[in-house]
């Protein structure tokens, strides 16, 4: 037992090492610097993937598709009827085996933003949620940008805060700090709300986090179903790991 | 009880077919030979598993391969949508493009470590200098395999990825840009490349692959398995001519592969239901993202299994140098059976030379690999310098401490 004790220790101990040594290439790996914030989503929650189509469609599709979803395919795993997919995400005509385009030019796209904006399909796997949970809560005012705002996450982002009336305006506090080489660096300190919006910080967080959510949702529609697949696979595995222990074991007893 | 009368079979319908087959077909000498009448040791350790895992991985992306190229469209204007489709609209689509992308990386996890048990026991020693050489060219067509594969998902990582290696070519003098474009078909990575890719992936390697699969396990069962003591089972055999040490790898071996199989497919399916993408290191995160010939990513590292290489690549300040370290890594291995001077195969009688060495290679490779994910910081860089050096040391001064090694005496019998 003490035998078996210190080789979990001893394990722990290389894998948290292991972590440590990697744990700077998987924050650069996740896209961003500092700013990026845990998400902290709950896929399994339907409620809240059904919030975040909601806003989805009425805040995100305009500009940007999701050119891989099918809508019939978001009612079934969303737990919706067709009725209420036709009557609450579709709005233009499409029908329910369409995907979620939306009728912007590319090229005009382009010549509006500087770049079109790109298809969401995939960004919660590209970029990952933390990203699209902390980009779209890092807008901040920056008269200097035709769009009034900049982005934390995103510096230079071409995008409008499109969330501004729910979550207000906000500072972007910076300070200026001298490292040990004497050179001044604008060093970010928190956020300062000026105009404040329709929601309160708590309320404009559960919005960001459902729209995370459902973005998650719409990188891999199969999320849900291969975890609980694999729950019962694996299982029988386990099972059947037995057997092949106990016909391994009579096989050899011939063996000396 | 039993007589020898009740022993002798009675032709039954099953014995008349196999006797008909057997006239034009030797399938009961053949299933003999590489089945129930082939011995191993009976000592093998579970570091033997792994060249029947990578029999299973290959036989998973042969089967999972098929199905994914059936609604794969090879062109660089639907790749990247074909594969979004395999994943949502065809059913089970997700399951085969799961199994085959993590199958990717289990192949090459399982055969570093069937090349690691062979350099424990010595298995690329006299008489299996050929078993040896066959399978390091196995493991070439598998990474050529795997790098054409690479790029048919058509993400930025493909993109970029394809494009650093094949320029690499250009780094051979004289002929070295003539040989980049030849190679693409085009002045970059293009729609013809994509083609030409596919057309490799799909059928030219596989075929090379599988012909030396076949080739390396005839060669294997002429010589015989090696055991962990480095003692050959064939030269103690009883009056029937079976070795004496040896079980027939159908039943003993082979239930013992089947635990090994199942520990193998807990894992692996662990992987594919509950961390497909593997933090990024078996699906890039890039990867999610189509290929975009203007914009270059941040940060391009090849997947996993390549980075050691990779981070060899990199260490060197030349372009030409690098390329051509890189090549030797994998060249240097394929010496061994030559480089290696001891008296006794296996581990378990070296002195603490070669262990030392075998470990300070086994922990290079590791560190190379990681840094090889890693952006080239100057500190990162020096490291790999100093990898590189003691992963070329491992092979360049075996002849020296393989011959100077305290060896301990081999026993007659296996263990």
């Amino acid at each position: 037992m003490t035998r078996l004790n210190d080789f979990c220790r001893r394990t722990a101990m290389v894998i948290t090492g292991v972590l440590l040594v990697a744990a700077p290439g998987l924050v650069t790996a996740a896209g961003g610097g500092t700013a990026v914030q845990h998400a902290n989503i709950d896929i399994g929650n339907q409620a809240s993937l059904q919030r975040g189509a909601g806003y989805f469609v009425n805040y995100c599709l305009g500009c940007h598709s999701a050119q891989y979803v099918r809508y019939n395919r978001l009612g079934e795993d969303l737990g919706l009827t067709e009725e209420q997919v036709i009557d609450n995400l579709m709005f233009t005509g499409e029908r329910p085996h369409d995907t979620m385009d939306n009728a912007m030019p590319q090229t005009d796209a382009a010549s509006w933003f500087g770049q079109a904006p790109p298809d969401l399909s995939l960004v919660a796997r590209s970029r990952g949620t933390d990203w699209i949970y902390s980009f779209l809560k890092s807008f901040y005012a920056d008269p200097g940008k035709p769009t009034g705002v900049n982005n934390l996450v995103l510096q230079g982002a071409s995008m409008p805060h499109v969330l501004w009336e729910q979550q207000g305006l906000q500072r972007a506090v910076f300070v200026d700090h001298v490292d040990e080489a004497g050179n001044s660096h604008q060093v970010f300190e928190g956020f300062e709300m000026e105009t404040p919006g329709q929601l309160s910080p708590e309320e404009y967080d559960v919005m960001v986090r459902d729209i995370t959510a459902f973005l998650s949702y719409v990188g891999e529609p199969i999320q849900m179903e291969r975890r609980s697949l694999g729950i019962k696979i694996i299982l029988f595995l386990i099972v059947f790991l037995l057997f092949a222990i106990l016909l391994k074991k009579e096989i050899w007893k011939q063996v000396h | 009880m039993s007589t020898a009368q009740d022993q002798v079979k009675k032709p039954g319908r099953s014995d008349g077919l196999m006797v008909w087959i057997n006239d034009r077909f030797p399938l009961t000498q053949l299933l003999e030979e590489h089945i129930t009448k082939y011995y191993a040791s009976k000592n093998l350790t579970w570091w033997y598993v792994f060249g029947v895992l990578s029999m299973v991985v290959l036989v998973i992306q042969l089967l999972t391969g098929i199905f994914l190229t059936m609604n794969y469209k090879p062109s660089a204007a639907e790749a990247f949508a074909s594969v979004e489709y395999i994943m949502r609209d065809v059913e089970w689509g997700w399951l085969m493009r799961y199994l085959h992308s993590t199958g990717a990386s289990m192949f090459f996890i399982v055969v570093y470590l069937h090349m690691f048990r062979g350099m424990m026991y010595g298995s690329y020693r006299k008489p299996r200098e050929l078993v040896w050489i066959i399978g390091m060219l196995i493991y070439l067509c598998l990474a050529a395999e795997a790098f054409f594969g690479y790029l048919l998902p058509w993400g930025q990582m493909s993109y970029w990825g394809a494009q650093v290696i094949v320029s690499l070519a250009g780094a051979i003098p004289v002929i070295g840009d003539g040989l980049v474009e030849w190679v693409r078909g085009d002045f970059f990575i293009s729609d013809i490349t994509l083609n030409r890719f596919f057309a490799l992936h799909v059928i030219a390697v596989p075929l090379i692959l599988v012909a030396l699969v076949a080739v390396h396990i005839i060669a294997l069962h002429h010589v015989g398995s090696t055991s962990p003591d480095g003692v050959e089972i064939k030269k103690t055999k009883g009056p029937d001519g079976v070795p004496l040490d040896g079980v027939a790898f159908h039943p003993f071996h082979t239930s013992k592969d089947l635990i090994a199989i199942v520990i193998f497919f807990i894992v692996f399916f662990a992987i594919i239901f509950f961390v497909p993408e593997m933090g990024g290191y078996f699906l890039e995160h890039a990867n999610f993202e189509p290929a975009n010939p203007l914009k270059t990513p941040e940060h391009i590292a090849p997947v996993w299994y390549f980075t050691p290489f990779y981070a060899i690549l990199r260490a060197v300040p030349d372009k030409l140098g690098g390329v051509i370290m890189m090549g030797g890594a994998m060249v240097l291995l394929f010496f061994l059976p030559w480089l290696d001077r001891g008296k006794v195969a296996s581990i378990r009688y070296r002195g603490w030379m070669f262990k030392t060495a075998l470990g300070v290679f086994a922990i290079s490779f590791i560190a190379l690999g990681y840094l090889g994910t890693q952006p080239a910081t100057d500190t990162y860089t020096m490291l790999a310098r100093i990898f590189t050096a003691t992963y070329f040391a491992f092979f360049l001064l075996m002849p020296i401490y393989t011959k100077l090694d305290p060896t301990k005496p081999v026993p007659d019998r296996v263990t």
